[in-house]
């Protein structure tokens, strides 16, 4: 069974983010780039899934600049099989754009299981799964925190977190899934994994993306919160606490 | 040009998300004109006529009977088919967990740009503009369309629910699509619901969060009794549902949840970056942490620099104090 994770390079959630002079975009300077976590869950349930049913492939695939082939070795060193580098000029493209160039892949792939995280965590758009599955007309499941694929591989089941609960999902494959945190323990590269990633092959091709469907106007920091100040030290600043909540900010 | 909203449901009920988006709909609709439409999609009416008040003029109602649960490929046409019927230039979604997987499969059918987990609209130039946090809150990013109509998703609890006006009972217009979910290849077999009476983090109107200065997971029985004081949702920082204290649905900031409450109270949370990310546009905020440079008292309304184990069961007796007096 063929299964692709679709991964991101984002800029690590240490990141202080300051603005490009351009005014819309992340200065790219001094930023560290990191695989998007919540992909690292998408990953490691296409690795088990593989190593349960004995065999199958796992291919990593991702969309960006020449730098995101780094990210595509620690997918690599975690033990997918081979990768696909959707090669653009590296501009931040928008989500439609990105479903767009990746459903145009995955049509020529016959893969049961298409792999992403729920979100990344530059842009927290959670926008791209939906739409590649639309666009393949194959079903979808989004913020998946558990999955069961049956003995066949023909379904699976997956839970998937809504507000105050879960919505239990039976899906029929090829389908479409997106994973939240807490779906498993994504494994750490092994130093054997990262010397067999050096040889895994990464293959390389050229996209045009389509015309964007949003345009940034604007990239800029929220407004500072305006200094607050210490009521008081310990258990003797509780009865000022409370009056300023009460009184002033009117919060109880 | 009309502004088409969707009118969320669960459960038979017209969620509050779908009211706040009714009322930026409504504000809108002052700027751009046009009438203000909801569309639903839902095993029955959920009382939509009520809506009239809310501001919508009509309203339009696809029924199946597998509507009772989110139905996303079914729901996703009931949208398709309003967009095609009313045209409108604005189609407004909550950020809603639905709305987060519905909104994206619409643009996608349409081949229009969708302005997700949006904070604030507004119109420049006769141009949507929509202002959306990104890294979890660490910048905002402000989008245009290049097509229409512009699809935008609303942040829960950050708009306000449309005030009641004088409007009449609004026509409630069935919408007649085409949906067999055999073919659609995915079902809720059933939805599981968590602690009962819980309210979301993302809904809460006032969350208390632990962090790893607890010491241990035993110690959330303290936030637990002073979240039931102040009737308050627990939350808690990524370092200690790393830990295993508490279920990864508790965590608040960047690859948790970014929330927005009126109050915030963090309990012995340091604040590192990614937490902050996640809380800093809640209306107050409290800090108490024994460390006085703790970053999380820069973004702190209220401080009390103290042990937690001796503040918050003080400050807990004192809520219930509050209560008792009424």
């Amino acid at each position: 069974m063929l299964q692709v994770v679709c991964i991101k390079q984002v800029a690590d959630t240490e990141t202080r983010v300051k603005v490009a002079s351009d005014g819309r975009t992340l200065d790219p300077t001094a930023v560290t780039w990191i695989l998007n976590p919540y992909d690292e869950f998408a990953i490691e349930q296409a690795l088990r899934i593989r190593e349960a049913a004995g065999g199958g492939e796992v291919v990593v695939l991702s969309l960006g600049g020449a730098g995101v082939q780094t990210t595509l070795r620690n997918a690599l060193a975690m033990g997918a099989d081979r990768a696909i580098h959707l090669k653009t000029d590296g501009a931040p493209p928008e989500p439609l754009q990105v479903a767009r160039a990746i459903a145009a892949e995955l049509k020529g792939l016959d893969a049961r299981l298409l792999w992403f995280g729920k979100q990344a965590v530059d842009d927290d758009a959670a926008q791209v799964p939906p739409m590649v599955a639309e666009l393949l007309g194959h079903p979808c499941v989004t913020v998946v925190a558990a999955i069961t694929l049956s003995a066949d591989a023909t379904q699976a089941v997956a839970e998937r977190e809504v507000e105050g609960g879960r919505e239990v999902v039976e899906v029929t494959l090829p389908a479409v899934l997106s994973a939240e945190k807490g779906l498993n323990e994504p494994r750490f590269a092994s130093l054997k994994g990262i010397m067999a990633a050096k040889k895994k092959p990464i293959d390389e091709k050229a996209v045009t993306l389509a015309p964007p469907a949003l345009e940034v106007v604007s990239l800029a920091l929220p407004a500072a919160r305006s200094p607050g100040r210490i009521v008081g030290q310990g258990a003797a600043a509780v009865p000022e606490l409370v009056r300023v909540l009460r009184e002033e900010a009117k919060v109880i | 040009m009309a502004i088409l909203v969707f009118i969320e449901q669960k459960g038979g009920l017209v969620r509050t998300v779908a009211r706040e988006a009714l009322g930026e709909a409504v504000r809108l609709a002052a700027t751009l004109g046009g009438p203000v439409v909801g569309v639903c999609a839902a095993a029955a009416d959920p009382g939509l006529a009520a809506l009239g008040e809310a501001g919508a003029s009509e309203l339009l109602l696809a029924t199946h009977a597998s509507f009772g649960h989110y139905e996303p490929a079914g729901y996703a046409r009931a949208v398709v088919a309003a967009v095609e019927k009313v045209k409108p230039a604005v189609v407004l979604f909550s950020a809603s967990a639905m709305g987060r997987d519905l909104a994206p499969r619409v643009a996608a059918r349409l081949g229009v740009g969708l302005a997700a987990d949006c904070t604030a609209l507004a119109v420049e130039g006769g141009r949507l503009i929509a202002s959306r946090p990104v890294y979890a809150g660490k910048a905002v990013q402000r989008v245009a369309f290049t097509g229409a109509p512009a699809l935008v998703s609303l942040r829960p609890k950050v708009f306000a629910p449309a005030p009641a006006q004088n409007g009449g009972a609004p026509a409630v217009t069935p919408l007649a699509i085409e949906h067999d979910p055999a073919a659609a290849r995915a079902r809720v077999l059933e939805v599981r619901t968590g602690s009962a009476g819980k309210v979301d983090l993302t809904e809460a109107e006032i969350i208390v969060s632990g962090g790893r200065g607890l010491k241990g997971p035993e110690n959330f029985a303290m936030i637990e009794a002073l979240a039931a004081a102040l009737g308050a949702t627990v939350g808690a920082s990524r370092a200690v549902v790393d830990a295993g204290w508490r279920p990864h649905g508790d965590q608040v900031g960047q690859t948790g949840k970014t929330v927005s409450p009126k109050l915030y109270v963090a309990v012995a949370i340091s604040g590192a970056i990614q937490h902050l990310a996640g809380m800093s546009s809640s209306r107050c905020i409290v800090a108490i942490n024994k460390d006085p440079d703790a970053p999380i008292f820069k973004v702190a309304d209220f401080g009390v620099v103290g042990d937690a184990f001796e503040v918050v069961p003080a400050l807990t007796e004192a809520v219930k104090a509050l209560n008792a007096r009424g």
